[in-house]
């Protein structure tokens, strides 16, 4: 069967407040995927723009995205699914490369997030739940993983400490990484500050994500322009999505994701593997519990037991499944619709072996976990070597 | 009779709910006068029979919109909980306060607990009763109190 190859990943670094328009900053991913695929615009048939629009001001960001970033005419579009935007985006250009519409497709994830106010941005967050039925309470995405973080420490003993230290590894790897906004040293004493009030219980400030101004591009293609074009090209071994009710009523579950089980399963059955084949992982850690519940979905502990999983650093680089070594979302910051794409740029550093200080030891299969909203969508993907 | 443009009615009513509203109008609007009524309301399809709670006007499941009222009675057992130090927009004269979710067999409702609650009588797993409340801003919401 006719593969599907990655040929060039690049991200900008993620900032707060980016000094420039969201087209320059989607150039500084672009420039870097386009350096490491060493191919020139013309080699592209198509471009997938990727971010969450309340964030925009440009109303239909692609054209005026492919415009600077000299894509026309060549066919453009927008994807959206929030913080997992730009996983849907690689979906979407394997789709169209396995059809045979096109041989080389750029995805390309951004968000400048201080396009708007801080409050515009907690207000537009808080509307990312039920506007109808859940946002007239006054919610907040980190009081949604709370009660997640609530149900999973009543159900299995999981322990505020037990979170910290997936924030004390993030922060390990964050320092490592030139591309992370939260780059300093963070402490136990730090995380448990009594001066610093809960964000939302159990949740403190060290167990969320910052937002971050920010950009990734992902060069996508055939297997014959794969091989022509790259000489290490990453394959797209598997490929998982799942959807859940926006509205916290209508589940069934809060101590995990069943969008990422799901994802995860439909991910793992396409690649033929199972979650002790794979080598290194990025997941979605916008909060620590999500890191926590995401060992749990994806195989790699079983339900409850993910504290002992960071617990025995199992997840560090040189642990059993060495998880988020770039410092995840919680150290590089969680500029929305490009976060995917930073977690798939990730990957295939690792398994190309160019992941300098971060790299773990030869890996031949990653995989990336990529959550948008409050377990609203999952995207599971799998990359290998072969 | 001065001839104009005849201003038409919009049921808006479901602006009312909550203590700032993202929604004016829905076909649900009833909700709110069963609020206002000291009642919390969700629908079942005739057809199907299946509870939906927040109420629906139409059954994906049978594709049916024939739904009828039921009333939120007795109690829920609490599913989980998280006290929000920090607000959104228009939210900053109620913090702090606890959002959660009650579980009531059938179905599940998501809201606010009751202020008067202490932090040390909230755990996972108690029985709690849903109690519609006017609002000092005179919206109407509901509240979760102890059973």
């Amino acid at each position: 069967m006719e593969r599907v190859g990655i040929i060039g990943v690049g991200q900008s670094a993620f900032v707060r407040g980016y000094p420039g328009s969201i087209r320059e900053l989607a150039y500084e991913g672009f420039k870097e995927a386009m350096e490491d695929a060493k191919i020139s615009n013309g080699d592209i048939d198509a471009s997938i723009v990727c971010s969450a629009p309340e964030y925009d001001k440009q109303r239909s960001p692609a054209g005026v995205i492919a415009e600077y970033l000299g894509l026309t005419p060549q066919p453009t579009f927008y994807v959206e699914s929030v913080c997992s935007s730009s996983s849907t985006g690689l979906k979407v250009a394997y789709s169209m490369i396995k059809a045979g519409l096109h041989d080389v497709v750029c995805v390309l994830g951004f968000q400048k997030m201080s396009e708007i106010s801080s409050a515009e941005s907690q207000e537009r967050m808080g509307r990312g739940a039920d506007i109808q039925w859940e946002s007239p309470f006054g919610t907040m995405m980190p009081a949604y993983y709370a009660m997640y973080a609530r149900a999973h420490m009543a159900e299995y003993g999981t322990t505020e400490e037990d979170l910290a230290l997936i924030r004390l590894k993030a922060a390990t790897y964050g320092q490592l990484n030139e591309k992370a906004v939260y780059r300093k040293p963070v402490t136990m004493e730090q995380i448990f500050d009594p001066e610093r009030p809960p964000v939302a219980t159990p949740l403190k400030v060290f167990d969320c994500c910052a937002n971050a101004d920010g950009s990734s591009c992902i060069i996508v293609a055939s297997e014959e322009k794969a091989k022509a074009f790259c000489e290490k090209p990453v394959w797209i071994r598997g490929l998982g999505a799942s959807s859940e009710p926006v509205n916290m009523a209508a589940r069934d579950l809060f101590t995990g994701l069943n969008v990422a089980i799901e994802a995860g399963k439909q991910a793992y059955e396409m690649a033929g593997v199972g979650p002790e084949d794979i080598d290194v992982a990025e997941v979605h850690d916008c909060f620590t519990i999500a890191e926590m519940m995401a060992y749990e979905n994806l195989g790699f502990a079983k339900p409850g037991e993910g504290k002992e999983l960071i617990g025995a650093k199992e997840t560090y680089k040189e642990g059993k499944i060495p998880v988020n070594v770039d410092g995840g979302l919680l150290s590089k910051g969680h500029p929305i619709g490009a976060t995917g794409g930073s977690q798939i740029r990730t990957i295939v550093l690792q398994l190309r072996g160019e992941a300098g200080p971060m790299q773990v030891k030869d890996p031949e299969i990653g995989l990336v976990h990529n959550i948008g909203g409050v377990g609203l969508y999952g995207n599971v993907t799998i990359l290998g070597r072969s | 009779m001065a001839k104009g443009k005849k201003k038409k009615e919009v049921d808006d009513r479901f602006k009312r709910f909550g203590t700032v509203s993202f929604t004016a109008i829905s076909k649900v609007n009833d909700f709110v006068d069963y609020l206002a009524q000291g009642k919390v309301m969700g629908t079942k399809c005739k057809k199907c029979g299946t509870v939906h709670f927040p109420p629906v006007a139409d059954c994906a499941e049978c594709l049916s919109s024939d739904v009828e009222w039921f009333e939120v009675t007795g109690t829920g057992k609490l599913v989980s909980f998280s006290k929000l130090t920090y607000g959104p927009v228009g939210f900053e004269d109620d913090l702090p306060y606890a959002i959660a979710i009650l579980d009531y067999g059938d179905y599940k409702v998501f809201g606010r607990i009751d202020k008067n609650i202490p932090d040390e009588e909230l755990s996972i797993g108690i029985a709690m009763k849903t109690k519609p409340i006017t609002l000092p801003n005179d919206q109407l919401s509901y509240v979760f109190t102890k059973a």
